[in-house]
C-alpha cells in the first residue's frame, strides 16, 4: 500500500512518463481513498494547464 | 502606421520578462531577446501581419531560449540542487500528509485573470533556478522528459525529482498567494 509521499511522487511522474500497470493500479487505489492526494493530483494537472498558458495573453 | 522596427521595440520589455523567467539570468535573457528581435527583423516577411505580433515574437524567442539553455548546460552541467527537506515536513514519519492540501475552488476561473498569472510568475521566480528551468521546459515548452534530460545532461530520475519539487513548491505557493486569499 502506497503512502502519500510515494503517491504524490508517482502522480507527478505520471505527468512525465507512462507509469507501469502496477503503479497505475496502486495510485488509483490510493487516490480513491485519500482526499489529500486526490487534490494534489488535480492541482498538478491544473498547474500544467496554467503554465502552458503563461505569456500567451 | 508605425514601422516594424518600432513595433518590435515596443515588445522588448515583455519579451525580456518572459525570457528572464525561464533563463534566470538577466544577461542571457537580454541576449536571447536581442537574437529573437534580429531574427524577427530579418524575417519580417514571415510575419506578414498574419498573427498577433507578440505571439509570433514569443514563438521565435522560445527557440532562442532553448538554444541558451543548451549553451548554459554545456558550460555548466546541472548538478544537484538542495534536497527534499522542505517537503519532508509536509508528511509524517509514515509518509502521510500532516495536513491535507486545501481544495482550490474553481481554479479554471483563475485562468482568465491577469493577477493570477502575476501570482504564478512570482511563485515560479521563487523556485531554485535549475528546478524552474526544467519545469518550464517541460510544462511551458512541452518538451519530453527524455529530451530535457539529454539536453541538460541529467538522468531521468533527477529530472522527475526536480519536476516533483517544482509541482510541490508551486502548489504550496499558489495556495498561500492566490487560492488561500480569494
Amino acid at each position: 500500500m502506497l503512502n502519500c509521499r510515494e503517491t504524490t511522487r508517482l502522480v507527478s511522474q505520471g505527468l512525465d512518463r507512462r507509469l507501469g500497470f502496477a503503479e497505475r493500479v496502486a495510485v488509483r487505489v490510493h487516490l480513491a481513498i485519500c482526499k489529500g492526494c486526490a487534490r494534489f493530483a488535480r492541482q498538478a494537472r491544473f498547474l500544467r494547464k496554467a503554465v502552458r498558458e503563461l505569456g500567451s495573453s | 502606421m508605425k514601422d516594424f522596427r518600432t513595433r518590435l521595440e515596443e515588445e522588448r520589455p515583455y519579451l525580456v520578462r518572459y525570457a528572464r523567467l525561464q533563463l534566470r539570468d538577466a544577461a542571457a535573457a537580454e541576449d536571447a531577446v536581442q537574437e529573437a528581435l534580429l531574427a524577427a527583423l530579418a524575417g519580417e516577411s514571415g510575419f506578414g501581419g498574419r498573427s498577433n505580433l507578440r505571439t509570433w515574437l514569443t514563438g521565435i524567442l522560445k527557440h532562442k531560449i532553448v538554444d541558451a539553455v543548451r549553451r548554459a548546460a554545456r558550460e555548466a552541467p546541472l548538478g544537484g540542487e538542495e534536497g527534499d527537506e522542505a517537503f519532508e515536513a509536509l508528511f509524517d514519519e509514515r509518509g502521510h500528509w500532516r495536513e491535507f492540501p486545501s481544495e482550490w475552488t474553481d481554479p479554471d476561473a483563475s485562468l482568465s485573470q491577469k493577477q493570477f498569472f502575476a501570482a504564478l510568475e512570482q511563485c515560479l521566480e521563487r523556485l531554485p533556478s535549475k528546478t524552474a528551468r526544467v519545469f518550464l521546459l517541460r510544462e511551458h515548452m512541452g518538451f519530453d522528459t527524455d529530451e530535457i534530460c539529454k539536453e541538460l545532461g541529467i538522468t531521468s530520475t533527477h529530472c522527475w525529482v526536480l519536476l516533483y519539487r517544482a509541482r510541490m513548491a508551486l502548489r504550496e505557493c499558489l495556495d498561500m498567494n492566490w487560492f488561500g486569499k480569494k
